[in-house]
């Protein structure tokens, strides 16, 4: 335990001391979202009805848009070797690194995504529901996503390959996440969607750390 | 002892080495030589865990590679820096060591200064030349427990001063009852190294 907070107090430093790598997906969700009032109608009804969808995709496409950054630096510098060959547990390891991709994206689009609700005229059960969904299924995003961002390491310019591989898996928690959230504004059932999105970030938990090592170690051969 | 038997490796199309069967003794110090691509990484490699052999075993006192009682035994430095230049060179060399083995920041700054990096602990490594990022790594080497020493051209980009460092290491390692592996094409004036061309 006590290697996985020193991973992670390790990659915290480095993206603290390299901004740029938190800022570009952060500055994509919110510029991404808010094009949509001046792209479709500036009307409060009309943006309602599909807030929840859109900063939904947004927040999708921006932690893929991330994903690739996640093992490529330690990939190249030789850090991943040493981690492979250490007396620790690599599934630990690696379960370090996406807890803090999730600090560094998940956390940021969950903080902001009140702001931008408020913004398509998200009424405050949708803003609720939508902070909910996005506190159960973006570990989920960050946890499937490390499978892909682990199998496409040593490739080079595979950031298409890396969305091919992970979209279809994310379509799931989108269609739960963005209904959840439509329902909430209609004062409907939501305890099914949710469920489903705590079912995979369960799944997700248990497995991807144990998948994840598997393909690193491939890609290293 | 470090026991290599009938080992072979092939990369693509290309049989690097095969057959290779050769032992260690601890004490020993053996260096590796060939020419390029004659596979002296790819051997280091299997020898670390980090690449599949195409046939042969390697063990250690009956423990086979990739087992935790090996693994812990492996101190491996390879071609590449494994530094992050957004980290200092202490804060580098703790990570690194310990991913096999908690160390005190006493014992870092001692080994940080015995590689000659002394002044250089918060540096950062972006701002290090590459003789001096080699050392940070290679500071390792003064707090590992490890009996396998396993060096990819350990002595690359460093000063005269920096390889009689090293080679003073290795040379105390060994008599201590370790065992150490290294590839160079520098020359080398480690006392009773044994050869191995591929």
């Amino acid at each position: 335990m006590n290697i996985y907070l020193k991973a992670l107090k390790r990659d915290l430093r480095i993206a603290i001391r390299n901004s740029s790598s938190i800022l570009n997906p952060l500055l994509f969700f919110i510029i991404s979202v808010s094009l949509f009032p001046l792209a479709i109608s500036p009307e409060a009804t009309t943006l309602a009805q599909i807030a929840a969808g859109i900063i939904w995709v947004a927040s999708m496409l921006s932690v893929l848009l991330s994903l690739n950054a996640l093992f490529y630096h330690d990939f190249e510098n030789g850090v991943l070797e040493q981690m492979v060959i250490s007396h620790h547990s690599l599934p630990l390891l690696i379960l370090s690194k996406i807890t803090a991709h999730w600090i560094l994206t998940g956390i940021p689009i969950i903080l902001l995504s009140p702001l931008l609700g408020l913004l398509l005229f998200l009424d405050g059960d949708g803003i609720w529901m939508l902070m909910i969904t996005l506190l159960l299924a973006t570990p989920s995003l960050s946890l499937i996503g490390a499978i892909g961002a682990s199998l496409i390491v040593g490739i080079k310019n595979s950031g298409m390959l890396l969305s091919l591989l992970i979209l279809p898996l994310y379509i799931p928690i989108l269609i739960f996440a963005s209904s959840a959230v439509s329902q909430a504004q209609f004062g409907l059932e939501i305890t099914g969607q949710l469920y489903f999105l705590a079912t995979i970030l369960m799944v997700s938990l248990m497995t991807t750390p144990f998948v994840s090592s598997i393909a690193l170690k491939i890609s290293l051969e | 002892m470090l026991k290599i038997d009938n080992l072979s490796c092939q990369k693509g199309y290309n049989l690097l080495f095969s057959h290779l069967s050769f032992e260690v003794n601890f004490g020993d110090i053996l260096r590796i030589t060939g020419t390029n691509g004659s596979g002296k990484t790819s051997l280091l490699k299997i020898l670390a865990g980090l690449d599949m052999q195409e046939q042969g075993n390697v063990s250690l006192g009956g423990h086979v590679v990739k087992s935790k009682a090996y693994q812990e035994e492996i101190f491996y430095l390879g071609h590449l820096s494994a530094l992050s230049g957004e980290l200092s060179a202490f804060e580098n060399l703790e990570f690194l060591t310990g991913l096999n083995k908690s160390t005190n920041q006493v014992q870092l700054i001692k080994a940080l200064s015995n590689i000659g990096l002394k002044g250089y602990e918060d540096e950062c490594c972006t701002k290090l030349s590459a003789g001096q990022k080699r050392r940070v790594i290679l500071a390792g080497l003064f707090v590992s427990n490890a009996k396998i020493w396993l060096l990819d051209e350990p002595f690359t980009a460093l000063d005269p001063n920096g390889v009689t460092i090293i080679e003073n290491r290795i040379n105390k390692h060994c008599k201590q009852g370790g065992l150490c592996l290294f590839t160079t094409h520098q020359n080398s004036t480690l006392p009773n190294q044994k050869v191995l061309a591929l």
